[in-house]
């Protein structure tokens, strides 16, 4: 579903290459995590496939379901069924959660050839997938991550993606922030949206939420690239003995 | 003042030049009581002269095309692709076509616990004549307002209203163009006795250049909504004036949409006279172009209790020019005052500016003030997130520029009204996006 190919991504501003041959393939139906250090590359790598401005990339190819993502506008992208559950969601003040969780739904389905979901229908889904999530009727209503918890602005970002249901999730640290309580929570609200044709790049530190997303596939990313790959037995590792076995042993 | 000094020189010369140009003037006739009043402020006039750019209180916008004995010729704009404003709102009419009211295309007048004549043709009452010039003048100080002054001396029409019990049903001013070259000076009074309540509503362009005045006298406990389009013409040249004092426990609401207009100067200048009163001025200016928006406001604490906001908000882009001189001044009586003061601009391009000058001058306490003024483009962090969920740019924009807007919106205390100028903001933002 997603085939990152060799992408090397350099900051547009500076002479600072972050990716530098990276190469991933995910496949429908499939959960990945990506774990590594900090500063190795992982936000970039989330930002670059949602086509954040200020990355150039010099080398090599992202293409979902075939398309080239590279080339394509954020929304495009989205409407693809891309999704980026962000590390540090934005407080946007004036823009309410549900106004903008509409017209994203909207727009998406707009640009697929999709009809229109009616105000009532929207608001009988958002309410329930909020429920799921224990986000109350008050924050929907307030705007968007605006005096939202660390937390909540975490279960916020699972609601938009199970009320977008994209096909291709990235989770950027998702977990970082979260209790135990919420951790559970978000977990769950990601395993109800597994199914065979959708698959995710969970990116975080810990095997704490590998605990609850079981993964298919672990990747140690480091300096811009992944330097290894396994199954979730690999996540145990890093977890008892730190990255600096692991990057030795790679010569990373 | 030595009368030799540059300065008093300036001042003789000014004086001279502002008494020619009141020679040429001659008042209209009626009403016949208005005329000592009427006089009066031409005498305000000569003694502090028409106003030049090189006042500290047009620091930033250039008065000359206000001042000019005549004004160009401006199109006369017709928007054609809305409905028009307050459309489904129930209102009394009253229509002032190129400055003159309009008795065919207005409501008969009528109505419980409500008073209203046009001033050319108002009987005498006595709080009419207490009223007309009265805010004005008192407002001659701290900084003189020369334009208000002229437009208390030559005033040819307008409407006056007093207000007895709780009217619902709101006044509903029109404004409507027809002649490219016509000019309107027009002065409304506002009487709101103990416990009465009103909302004024005033739309549409009045004419190529127009000052309009309004002087509001809010007894206690009175209440007053004051919601104004300002049109959509693009060469309007236009200076407004709000007047108002408000005794213990009464309320003003003032919000002003604007878009387009070549220059416009908007001023208030309020005064909390009674304790617990409560006074909001808001503004969203929106220009592309040739477009220069004044914002002039002063607000007085005057008497324990009260609380103040000014909030403004502008959309710049294309070389527009938006200004903000925003003032609370908070006596020594006044303790526990309540002052909010915001000023924002939003740059849609790097051409555009902002100029502001907020201003607090505290003479008492205990009081919790506060003001900020800032100017800057979307933020990317914002745009992208709504882009990343698949909002369209130029939707997620608009969304985003709203979103800037809105706390000035939240000052319109009638939610219909809101959705209606949303939609004209939308407008707005859509034609003006490429
Ligand atoms: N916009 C940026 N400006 C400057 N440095 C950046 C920017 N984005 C990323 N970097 C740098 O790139 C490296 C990788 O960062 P990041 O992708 O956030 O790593 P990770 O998510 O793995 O912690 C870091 O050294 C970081 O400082
Ligand atoms: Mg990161």
């Amino acid at each position: 579903m997603l085939e990152i190919n060799n992408l090397h991504v350099k900051l547009e501003d500076e002479d600072k290459q972050i990716l530098k041959g990276l190469t991933l393939s995910v496949e429908a139906g499939s959960v990945h995590a990506i774990m590594g250090p900090n500063g190795s590359g992982k936000s970039t790598l989330s930002y670059v496939l949602s086509g954040r401005d200020g990355y150039q990339v010099t080398d090599g190819t992202a293409t979902l379901d075939g398309e080239d993502l590279l080339s394509m506008e954020p929304e495009d992208r989205a409407a693809a069924g891309l999704f980026l559950a962000f590390q540090y969601p934005v407080e946007i003040p004036g823009v309410g959660n549900m106004t903008f969780l509409r017209t994203a739904l909207n727009a998406q389905r707009k640009a697929r050839g999709e009809p229109e979901v009616s105000a009532g229908d929207f608001l009988k889904l958002v309410r329930a997938k909020a429920r799921d999530l224990k986000i109350d009727a008050d924050m929907l209503k307030r705007p968007v991550n605006v005096g939202f918890s660390g937390g909540e602005k975490k279960r916020n970002e699972i609601l938009q993606m199970a009320m977008l249901q994209p096909r291709m999730c990235i989770l950027d640290e998702t977990d970082s922030g979260l209790d135990v309580d919420a951790m559970k929570l978000v977990s769950d609200g990601v395993n109800a949206l597994r199914d065979a044709g959708r698959a995710f790049l969970v990116i975080t530190h810990y095997q704490r939420l590998l605990d609850h997303i079981r993964p298919d596939v672990v990747h140690i990313m480091a300096a811009g690239r992944i330097v290894k790959t396994g199954g979730p037995d690999l996540a145990l590792e890093v977890e008892q003995n730190g990255y600096a076995d692991i990057l030795a042993e790679v010569g990373a | 003042m030595n009368a030799h000094s540059p300065r008093a020189q300036r001042l003789a010369a000014r004086r001279a030049a502002t008494q020619a140009r009141i020679d040429t003037l001659s008042p209209p006739a009626a009403p016949a009581w208005a005329a000592p009043l009427r006089a009066a402020a031409f005498a305000r006039l000569a003694d502090m002269g028409l106003p030049e750019k090189r006042d500290e209180y047009w620091r930033y916008t250039d008065p000359a095309r206000l001042t000019a004995a005549s004004p160009p010729e401006a199109d006369v704009f017709r928007v054609t692709d809305e409905p028009a404003m307050y459309e489904g709102v129930d209102r009394l009419k009253l229509v002032f076509t190129d400055g003159v009211f309009d008795a065919d295309a207005s409501d008969p007048v009528a109505g419980e616990g409500i008073e209203i004549s046009r001033l050319a043709e108002a009987a005498e009452t006595p709080w009419s004549r207490d009223l007309y010039g009265a805010l004005e003048a008192r407002a001659q100080a701290p900084v003189p307002r020369p334009m208000a002054a002229l437009n208390t001396a030559m005033a040819t029409d307008g409407v006056l209203i007093r207000v007895t019990g709780v009217v619902s049903r709101p006044v509903s001013v029109i404004y409507r163009r027809t002649d490219p070259a016509a000019e309107a000076t027009l002065h409304h009074l506002l009487r709101l006795e103990e416990g009465a309540e009103l909302t004024l509503l005033e739309n549409g362009p009045v004419a190529a250049r127009s000052s309009i005045v309004i002087e509001a006298d809010l007894a206690d406990r009175a209440v007053l909504h004051h919601i104004r389009t300002m049109g959509r013409d693009h060469q309007r040249i236009a200076v407004t004036h709000l007047f108002a004092r408000l005794g213990a426990d009464a309320r003003l609401k003032s919000f002003t949409l604007s878009m387009n207009g070549a220059l416009v100067r908007n001023e208030a200048m309020l005064w909390l006279d009674g304790k617990g009163g409560v006074a909001h001025v808001a503004g969203a200016a929106l220009g592309d172009g040739a477009f220069h928006h004044d914002d002039t406001v002063f607000i007085a604490h005057r008497a324990p209790g009260c609380e103040s906001r000014q909030v403004f908000k502008k959309v710049l882009r294309t070389n527009a020019i938006g200004v903000f001189q925003g003032k609370i001044l908070v006596e020594r009586a006044a303790q526990l005052t309540d002052g909010y003061q915001i000023s924002q601009s939003l740059l849609l391009d790097e051409r555009s500016q902002f100029l502001a000058k907020p201003e607090l001058e505290i003479y008492a306490d205990d009081v919790k003030c506060s003001h900020g003024s800032t100017s800057g483009e979307i933020d990317a962090d914002h745009l992208f997130y709504l882009r990343a969920r698949g909002v369209p740019e130029d939707e997620a924009k608009l969304l985003l520029v709203l979103a800037f807007l809105a706390e000035a919106l939240d000052e319109i205390e009638r939610g219909e009204l809101v959705e209606d100028m949303q939609q004209r903001l939308r407008g707005w933002l859509e034609r003006h996006s490429h």
